[in-house]
């Protein structure tokens, strides 16, 4: 009889072992990649979320930038994604996004709080879908390295200096310092729209369908241009490469070779980090054209993918993730203009930021004020990519002396029309 | 095991087809031989002698098949497929489109006058660029393999010398060359410190294709130097030793002896260079990213771009490009395997 209860005892115990150990078997992988210091950041809040939630263990696969554009779509259209996934092309993407309104608890508190960038998730024709949270909002701007100005003693333009008013002023910098990069713009489609849009581009016509070249865009493309021409701009970004390849001039900045470098907000923290005190840098708002002082806005999510076998359990993840006193310590933390509505509007202190720092987010959260309607359209625009790339690569190319500006503006129009009729075939 | 043969004696290959392992063979290796000696005794009976070699290459042709030959295949049926979709059968059939849309130039000699011109510029740059690193590498090489038939001092260490830069992986090989040739790079230093001015290497059309061919052939020239130094190194001593009774000039024994007995290892040299050529991608992209504007752009970073790396993927149209590209290569095998048989006859 002993024996027996004792054989019972063991059985228990061995059942109940296995069940929790069948509890904790719920795996979700996420896909991310880190602009600055949020990946540290994120492992910090996987933890917490862990000792919260015993069943659920998270494996943080952390990632370039480049495989989160190049590889993780065909994972995704191979049906061999992640549970989740940081994404950048939101747009692109949304095709694998799972909604995840049927496991929200509730699901009101995103539409309130990241409902404007909900849309940017959304295939055409959807309208109420949740897939995930923005962890950042990012806006395109200008970082200025203020030492090389006092060296040079050239005052820095105001804050609705036009860009041909920076323009002049960092070529005279450029020219007393000795500095090769007067202005240095990322080879992006993102910046150069932030340019383009100041002179007035519309991107789309009354219909809602892309027509890219207008007298706007013509303006910014030839103050582009002609700044290759006249040595503001240095061919080693645009004229460099062929394609759509992204260059940035992020360690030209930091080296202090660049006087204005228009790039965007996610640069704040790696700028704050390892810049430190070799020289004073500055965000300035975008500069003006005839039409507006807006820069582009963009950022990242983090999504939910639909081919996850555990959607009650990342439903659990992004509540945790995207609830405020998480999300305000996660943007925080990041150095990040918060995509989350509510803790915009009570604003966030940034304590472990540099003075620097925190006054370049001061000046990007002012920015989002300043967003052109345009700006948010093409930033949710489906094949706003198809856009980008065109331009880059055309833009580019002239740049190169390859073709004209008149030669690429054909290009232009002529890519765009047939990579979304490629696209879209069905 | 043993193949033998049940025709007649004077046919049969026996003591060279025998595999049976000699007296002192490692006791291991006799095991494995009488296991698998009787199941392939009667295999022989049953399908023939003549037909065991297929069975002997049928592992690797199931290999080849798999990883090359259902590849192509699948290539073809993207290619003539369109739409964003990953799985061919998802895709919808459109016929010739890609093919079409590919050809449609106004002159094959203008880039510009071509809807997909990105591609044609890939292929002008391609040929230019294989035209001269192929010139380059095989005189070069043949240089280098005749100097290092000589007996110099240091000789040993030359050969390693010159070998040692094809043992590194070709994204290494221009990474170093791209530190020494960018705006702040080693070469800029060096010309600055002489009193020169900088010279963006990259940046100009003419030196980023110069630098091209140039690291491409560095990279690769110690093994095309290997093959032409093991041709020198056969060619018989004697008909030097003879030549230099007749007190012949050098530059007529090179002429006249050394370059005939060595074109066999020539026409291997020349071919595999091209083909290598007609195939860069990866020092090339490195190094200048296919630019500046597209004066680098070769046709195989033309083809992973459209499919991968442009956000927008392609997968028809760089597949179309890949049976094109497929069809040149095998051309130029083709060639190769002419030149060869010729030669042999």
């Amino acid at each position: 009889m002993k024996g027996t209860k004792m054989l019972l005892g063991c059985a228990l115990l061995a059942a109940s072992l296995g069940m929790s150990h069948a509890q904790a078997q719920t795996t979700l992988r996420m896909t991310w990649y880190s602009d600055g210091n949020e990946g540290e950041v994120m492992s910090d809040l996987l933890r917490r979320f862990e000792e919260q939630n015993k069943g659920i263990k998270v494996v943080l696969d952390q990632v370039p930038f480049k495989a989160i554009n190049e590889n993780l779509p065909v994972q995704l259209a191979a049906g061999q994604g992640p549970d989740l996934a940081r994404v950048a092309d939101l747009g692109g993407v949304a095709r694998y996004m799972l909604d995840l309104r049927p496991h929200l608890k509730d699901p009101a508190y995103f539409e309130t709080n990241f409902g404007p960038f909900l849309e940017w998730m959304r295939v055409p024709g959807d309208t109420s879908s949740i897939p995930g949270f923005m962890t950042q909002l990012t806006l395109t701007g200008p970082f200025v390295n203020k030492t090389l100005f006092e060296q040079a003693k050239v005052p820095m333009p105001g804050p609705k200096a036009t860009w041909e008013e920076w323009a002049k002023a960092a070529k005279d910098v450029a020219a007393k310092v000795q500095a090769p990069f007067p202005i240095a713009i990322d080879r992006s489609g993102h910046r150069f729209f932030s340019l383009a849009i100041t002179q007035g581009a519309k991107v789309f016509n009354d219909k809602g369908e892309p027509a890219v070249i207008d007298e706007g865009f013509k303006k910014g493309a030839q103050l582009v241009f002609d700044w290759h021409k006249n040595g503001v701009m240095s061919k080693e970004l645009w004229g460099s490469v062929a394609g759509t390849a992204y260059r940035g001039a992020n360690d030209e900045f930091k080296n202090a070779q660049v006087v204005m470098y228009e790039s965007g907000s996610w640069q704040i923290g790696q700028f704050d980090k390892t810049i430190g005190d070799a020289f004073d840098w500055v965000a300035v708002p975008t500069p003006c054209g005839p039409a507006n002082c807006s820069g582009m806005p963009g950022g990242a999510a983090l999504v939910a993918i639909k081919t996850t076998q555990h959607p009650q359990e990342v439903a659990r993840l992004v509540e945790f993730l995207a609830s405020e006193p998480i999300a305000a310590e996660f943007y925080e933390r990041s150095l990040f203009v918060p995509g989350h509505l509510g803790i915009a509007k009570k604003g966030l202190e940034y304590k472990s930021a540099t003075p620097q720092g925190k006054a370049a987010l001061k000046v990007f959260n002012e920015g989002v004020a300043q967003l052109s309607p345009v700006a948010t359209k093409l930033q949710g625009y489906v094949h706003n990519r198809v856009i980008f790339n065109a331009v880059i690569s055309r833009l580019g190319q002239a740049i190169a002396g390859e073709s004209s500006l008149d030669e690429a503006y054909q290009r232009i129009e002529s890519d765009v029309q047939q990579q979304i009729a490629e696209r879209t075939r069905k | 095991m043993t193949l033998t043969s049940k025709t007649s004696p004077a046919t049969s290959p026996a003591p060279a087809a025998s595999l049976a392992p000699s007296r002192g063979a490692n006791p291991v290796l006799k095991l494995v031989t009488r296991i698998l000696d009787w199941p392939m005794a009667g295999l022989q009976r049953l399908i023939g002698e003549r037909r065991m070699p297929y069975v002997f290459l049928l592992p690797n042709l199931v290999f080849f098949g798999l990883f090359v030959f259902v590849p192509i295949a699948i290539n073809f049926v993207y290619s003539v497929t369109g739409g964003p979709a990953l799985f061919p059968s998802e895709r919808p059939y459109v016929g010739a489109d890609q093919y079409s849309y590919l050809f449609d130039c106004g002159s094959y000699v203008d880039p510009n006058t071509c809807r997909e011109d990105h591609f044609w510029r890939g292929v002008y740059n391609t040929l230019f660029f294989s035209f001269f690193q192929v010139v380059a590498m095989v005189g070069l090489s043949l240089l280098t393999a005749v100097v290092l038939n000589m007996k110099i001092r240091g000789r040993g260490f030359f050969r390693a010398v010159y070998f040692f830069p094809v043992l590194l992986s070709p994204v290494v090989v221009a990474l170093i060359w791209k530190w020494i040739l960018q705006r702040d790079g080693l070469l800029n230093a060096a010309i600055m410190g002489l009193g020169g001015e900088r010279t963006l290497f990259l940046t100009e059309p003419g030196w980023a294709m110069f630098w091209a061919i140039f690291v491409s052939v560095w990279a690769h020239m110690g093994f095309y130097t290997l093959i032409l130094l093991a041709g020198l190194q056969a060619i018989p001593s004697d008909i030097y030793e003879a030549a230099e009774m007749d007190a012949t000039p050098r530059w007529r024994v090179f002429w006249r002896l050394t370059l005939p007995l060595l074109w066999p290892n020539l026409i291997v040299v020349i071919v595999l260079s091209l083909i290598r050529a007609v195939q860069t991608f990866d020092e090339v992209f490195v190094l200048t990213g296919g630019g500046p504007g597209t004066s680098t752009l070769m046709v195989v970073q033309y083809i992973y771009e459209t499919a991968f790396s442009n956000q927008v993927q392609n997968f028809g149209l760089a597949a179309a490009a890949s049976v094109v590209l497929g069809i040149v290569l095998f051309a130029l095998t083709l060639a190769q395997l002419a030149f060869t048989q010729r030669k042999s006859s």
